[in-house]
């Protein structure tokens, strides 16, 4: 028999039953669905985190205090190391991976102008910070080192901080804005670069020198952390090394102890990200595999029923000659279609529910031709696989016996 | 010439339970071309049985059948397939159309198996073959939509679209009234008169007669094979038939073996 004639009489058995058609086909359809949704919404989300991991600047490496193990954020103040500028002048001279390093002082604080209210991070960095995460000015200039020095009163904002103040697009340059009250000026505003993996507004922050920072706004001594970068991206784990060995010796901790700082780089925190995303990849699997399998026996199920139900059907076309393969390619075809056609509107049931993700929660929300490609392949697989058994059953049955059959 | 058909020592059991029916004990039976054989015999003799071991349906104990000069008791079951696709036809009691599929396409059946036939010459060889019942304005229509008379036409037009050698009929008319048995009987002689050999089961005796051959089984054994004595004319017959009855009956007028 012709492939058209088969297509034919397929089409024809599942539109005679079309809400046990469509009931069989919904394991198939919410199985794929969900595919082609999950892998959507994953690989926006990954795309996101990656561009934004990308966006901190590839080879930036951060030292915080507090030991890896116990996570500094249930670390006690004073618990663990602190940090001092000394050391990070150590680290400048002695480690030759490094390219650039800052201190970093983080503080909450209110900033005032022109009869606006914004309270904002401001964070406390040498110049070379923007060099290190590669963040280049929309307008104006950084502070300079001697600016640093003398712990000057001037800052650098991010585009929310200058859209808050100053107005949407404005651009604040040379204007002043009260920190906690101290005035300080404004040198620049920085190009905006949006939300970070977090969900954080990474342009929502004030730059200013280290020193006025420490000493004019947070008025202690310490270094919250450091931010440094390598020469090269391929130089990152040399420069990590050096870092952890030098901060062991100047921390006066004795050799092969547990530093209680942790060296963290970027590409950790994108290898991190991506077993993640891997983790997440394992689980959609296998809930697309399930659901696969769930209807797929549903398919098994009703081709079954079909097969007795037309026992009678299949001994006359015996009888006219069809032969076994004829038998077994008809009921073949009939299973596939159930399982593509629940793979097809699987797809567009998929993308709908993406693009609904997508517009509800603001992510990006990638349809990849592949994940459509494979959704589709693994509905067939579903299809043959299980509509192999029912197919062969109703292709060995013997004329008379079907004949006969009531 | 060889007979078309030689079965030697067919027999056939089967095993119910405790009990063992010996439905076929022994049949030898050899029809030649052009034969117009009618089976007769009480129930459960076991015609039914030898109809579908001759049909290629069913496969006996032991015995010899050759058919058109093919050994069938040793053919596989593709091959089976294709003697029962190009050298016979099969026409059930229960007639055993496909429902919900029109009789232009319930005769194209056999041909879509056929595997060398395009789709388009099938359907022009099925209007054909419903012609040839008196059927092709029928052609769109589904077997709930025909009578009893018609839809066996249509079985008998499936039976003999891809030109059998043999087409076997296992009590054809059991399920129709009596005019309307003529007018099946009708386009037997008819198929007959233009060559095809047939084999046709009944218990009928008034049915027989339209046969040239009557055969009768008993037990599993033919008992009596012999020429008819006086072949009546299913047309004749059939004019005869009281007008009243006719202008009731449902079926429309044969067209079978009249020119158009
Ligand atoms: N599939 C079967 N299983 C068991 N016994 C069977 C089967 N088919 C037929 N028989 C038995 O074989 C014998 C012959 O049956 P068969 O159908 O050939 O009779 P028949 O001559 O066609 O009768 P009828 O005129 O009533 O149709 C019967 O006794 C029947 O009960
Ligand atoms: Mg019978």
């Amino acid at each position: 028999m012709r492939f058209a004639g088969l297509i034919h009489i397929a089409w024809r058995s599942l539109a005679r039953n079309k809400m046990r058609s469509f009931l069989t086909m919904l394991g198939v359809i919410i199985g794929v669905a969900a595919v082609i949704a999950m892998l959507a919404v994953g690989r926006g989300a990954g795309e996101t985190m990656n561009s934004s991991i990308a966006g901190l600047g590839s080879n930036v490496i951060n030292v915080f205090p507090g030991s890896r193990t116990q996570g500094p954020a249930r670390m006690e103040a004073g618990a663990s190391s602190r940090f001092r500028e000394e050391d990070v002048a150590a680290v400048r001279k002695e480690a030759g991976a490094i390219l650039y390093i800052t201190p970093v002082a983080r503080s909450q604080a209110q900033l005032k102008a022109g009869g606006q209210n914004w309270r904002t991070s401001v964070l406390g960095a040498y110049p070379e910070y923007l060099s290190i995460r590669q963040w280049p000015l929309t307008s104006g200039a950084a502070y300079t080192v001697s600016e640093e020095r003398g712990a000057a009163k001037v800052c650098v904002i991010g585009r929310t901080v200058a859209d808050n103040l100053f107005g949407a697009g404005s651009d604040p340059t040379g204007l002043s804005v009260r920190i906690n009250n101290l005035p300080f000026r404004i040198l620049g505003v920085l190009e905006s670069k949006g939300q970070n993996s977090f969900g954080q507004d990474q342009d929502d922050i004030v730059l200013a020198p280290f020193s006025t920072v420490q000493k004019k706004v947070l008025g202690n001594l310490y270094v919250s952390s450091m931010m440094a970068s390598a020469v090269s991206e391929a130089a990152m784990p040399e420069a990590a090394q050096q870092i952890t060995e030098i901060l062991l010796r100047r921390l006066r901790l004795p050799p092969g102890a547990e530093p209680d700082f942790t060296v963290r780089t970027q590409t950790e925190i994108a290898a991190a990200a991506n077993a993640i995303s891997g983790a997440l990849t394992v689980l959609l699997s296998s809930i697309a595999g399930i659901s696969l399998l769930v209807g797929g026996i549903g398919i098994m199920n009703i081709m079954l029923v079909s097969v007795t139900e037309r026992t009678r059907e299949i001994g006359l076309r015996l009888a006219v000659g069809a032969r076994g393969r004829d038998i077994l390619l008809q009921f073949l075809v009939e299973a596939m279609a159930i399982s593509l056609v629940g793979g097809l509107i699987g797809v567009g049931l998929g993308i709908g529910v993406a693009a609904v993700l997508a517009g509800a929660q603001g992510w990006a929300v990638k349809v990849s031709v592949s994940s459509v490609a494979v959704a589709f392949a693994f509905s067939a697989a579903t299809g043959m696989f299980f509509g192999w058994w029912p197919a062969r059953k109703a292709a060995r049955l013997n004329p008379i016996d079907a004949l006969r059959y009531e | 010439m060889t007979a078309l058909l030689a079965v030697k020592g067919l027999v056939k059991t089967y095993q119910l339970g405790e009990t063992t029916v010996h439905a076929l004990q022994g049949v030898d039976l050899q029809i030649e071309r052009g034969e117009f054989v009618a089976i007769g015999g009480p129930s459960g003799s076991g015609k039914s049985t030898l109809m579908n071991i001759l049909g290629c349906l069913d496969v006996p104990d032991s015995g010899e059948y050759r058919l058109d000069g093919e050994p069938v008791q040793d053919l596989g079951a593709d091959e089976l397939a294709r003697v029962r696709n190009r050298k016979l036809g099969f026409v059930f009691q229960s007639f055993n159309l496909l429902a919900r599929t029109t009789a232009l396409e319930n005769v194209e059946l056999p041909l879509l198996y056929r595997g060398e036939v395009s789709p388009a010459q099938a359907q022009e060889r099925a209007l054909e073959s419903l012609a040839k019942v008196g059927l092709q304005e029928r052609a769109q229509h589904y077997p709930n939509q025909l009578s009893g008379g018609q839809q066996q036409r249509v079985a008998i037009a499936r039976s003999m679209v891809n030109d059998p050698v043999l087409i076997l009929a296992d009590e054809p008319t059991g399920n129709l009234d009596t005019r309307t048995s003529l007018e099946i009987m009708q386009v037997f002689q008819d198929l007959n008169a233009n060559g095809i050999t047939i084999v046709l089961v009944t218990h009928e005796p008034d049915i027989a007669v339209f046969a040239k051959r009557q055969v009768v089984v008993r037990d599993g054994k033919i008992t009596r094979d012999e020429p008819t004595p006086n072949v009546s004319n299913a047309r004749e017959e059939l004019a005869k038939f009281p007008l009243v009855e006719a202008a009731a009956s449902p079926t429309e007028p044969l067209l079978v073996g009249k020119a158009d």
